[in-house]
């Protein structure tokens, strides 16, 4: 049971009924923009109560909450405006099954005119079912100011048609920023980012869903690796790969294979099919140099085939290939290859950590000093900032 | 209890008690206990109940001004003088005193430099305007 106190309070089950509650909602009638503050109100009181009195059925008592908030609202609008209360028609009955509601409302929070920003806060909120306070947070904002995004953001979304199928590559993105978003705070947004995709999966027989999915699970894996213990970044070929988690591998080779069953000469995988399948063949490695690098170029070469001009519209597939250029046909072939990314990317940190990297690996430790120093010079993130410094200081101090 | 800001500079400020390279250049143990050390002064902070907020900048600068009506922003990157004030990052912090403020700034920039000696870093302390309101 979902408020069992001598548990304590299980609030992902609880966040799971979330997208459940609010999609019986809006498919009754309600307006998507008051249902959603009205369930936000609900599950606050929840969070509350619960603890102390758990209830018998936890989705009819935040159903329950939410509609009377509505109905409150409504009553103190109406008196606002001295007009007469409108009557609501009855509920309708539905079977709809768990994924088409979770479909419903990442149409809705998804939807191409909100701002990115935006679209993972409401997803967080509507769908996640995470507090205002909480996405807060875990994007470092003040609580006001997320409240604002929110709102903003329902604002934009009124007056538009919600109930229509919208674009399931919008949805991707979304759910995939919310992954990469995740790391800080006392909730684990990545592992939600994760839940979400595994519902969304439920709802679309969409290859590329699958995809994400396994790729989010192919690289959470490795998180617990990511970091030693007084939070330095451990890179990839440095990595203690026991502390993998296995599990997750196991799944996320699993749903890509289901992915990539139903790939067909005319249906060629997708983008997050692709790049789940080089994260699952690093995955596959037990030590880096069993890494196979052969196979995971030939994989880099049908991600960087999936756009007309890779260079401009995919510089980060292009980079990520220059390094298994670099292991499959030497150092200075992978360096050539970083070249053509100069002119769009020779601002930004990866590339100079790349050609670090690159260089390093030719056995170049002056010029890879260089390219670790300039890289950091250009980070954006302290924990990586302080990886190039010591990458420089430490391919310094080896040539020196 | 006032609020100060306690400020490291890229470059700026008095000339520099002991000028050393980039980090980049230091042995890889140095750079270890000066990144250590920091991490230590953040924690020190909030166990004493001082710490509001730190932050880190990058050395990218952009200047910007409005243009005018109906004409796009202006903007300058540079060149600048070398020796105009660059900000690295800051420690918010909520003390008790003003001299407080200063030993903090002062064990800030007893960080440890090149051969583990301490750096000697000027550090800037700014107090924070009070939004509290006056009492009569």
């Amino acid at each position: 049971m979902i408020g069992d106190p001598a548990r304590g309070l299980d609030e992902g089950a609880l966040r799971a009924l979330v997208p459940r509650v609010l999609a019986g909602l809006v498919r009754r009638g309600e307006d998507f923009d008051a249902a959603e503050d009205a369930l936000q109100e609900a599950l606050l009181e929840a969070l509350r109560v619960w603890p102390e009195h758990p209830p018998r059925d936890p989705r009819a008592w935040l159903a329950t909450v939410a509609t009377r908030r509505l109905v409150d609202a409504r009553r103190s609008a109406a008196a606002r405006h001295r007009r007469e209360e409108t009557t609501y028609a009855e509920p309708r009955p539905t079977a709809t099954e768990e994924g088409d509601d979770t479909l419903l409302l990442l149409f809705c929070c998804c939807h191409p005119d909100l701002a990115p920003a935006s679209q993972v806060a409401l997803t967080l909120r509507a769908v996640g079912g995470l507090t205002t306070r909480e996405i807060a947070d875990a994007f470092y904002v003040p609580e006001a100011t997320m409240a604002q995004r929110i709102s903003r953001a329902k604002l934009t979304l009124r007056g538009r048609r919600l109930d229509q199928p919208g674009d399931l590559a919008v949805v991707l993105r979304v759910l995939y920023l919310v992954y990469t978003a995740g790391h800080a705070g006392r909730v684990d947004v990545a592992g939600e980012a994760i839940r979400l995709a595994r519902q969304l999966t439920l709802a679309t027989e969409e290859p590329e869903a699958r995809g994400l999915l396994a790729l989010m699970l192919l690289n959470h894996a490795r998180l617990p690796a990511r970091l030693d213990s007084e939070d330095r970044i451990v890179t990839l070929d440095r990595q203690d790969r026991s502390l993998w988690d296995t599990r997750e591998i196991a799944e996320g080779v699993r749903v890509l294979q289901s992915a990539l069953a139903v790939r067909t000469e005319e249906r060629r995988p997708g983008r997050y099919q692709v790049e789940a399948a080089i994260a699952a063949l690093h995955d596959d490695a037990a030590s880096a140099e069993e890494t196979d690098w052969p196979q995971i170029l030939a994989w880099y070469d049908d991600l960087v085939a999936l756009t007309d001009d890779p260079v401009r519209q995919d510089p980060a597939a292009v980079l990520g290939r220059a390094v298994a250029v670099g292991h499959v046909l030497g150092a200075l072939a992978g360096l050539r290859e970083t070249d053509r990314l100069r002119e769009v990317l020779g601002e930004r940190h990866r590339w100079h950590a790349v050609r670090g990297y690159l260089y390093e690996l030719s056995g170049d430790l002056p010029a890879a000093a260089t390219a670790y120093a300039k890289a950091a010079d250009r980070a954006i993130n302290v924990a990586e900032r302080d990886h190039l410094v010591r990458q420089a200081a430490r391919a310094r101090a080896a040539w020196l | 209890m006032p609020k100060y800001l306690l400020l490291k500079h890229y470059r700026g400020g008095p000339t520099p008690y002991r000028p050393v390279p980039p980090m980049d250049q230091w042995a890889p143990e140095d750079v270890e206990a000066h990144m250590a050390f920091l991490r230590h002064v953040g924690e020190l902070l909030e166990k004493n109940g001082e710490y509001v907020d730190g932050q880190a900048l990058t050395p990218a600068r952009t200047w910007v001004r409005y243009g005018g009506p109906d004409a796009a922003p202006v903007i300058t990157d540079g060149p600048l003088p070398e020796t105009s004030d660059l900000v690295a990052g800051w420690y918010m912090i909520d003390v008790e005193s003003y001299e407080r403020a200063v030993e903090l700034a002062a064990y800030v920039s007893s960080e440890p430099g090149p051969g583990g000696e301490p750096l000697y870093e000027w550090i800037d302390i700014r107090e924070v305007m009070s939004e509290a309101p006056p009492e009569d």
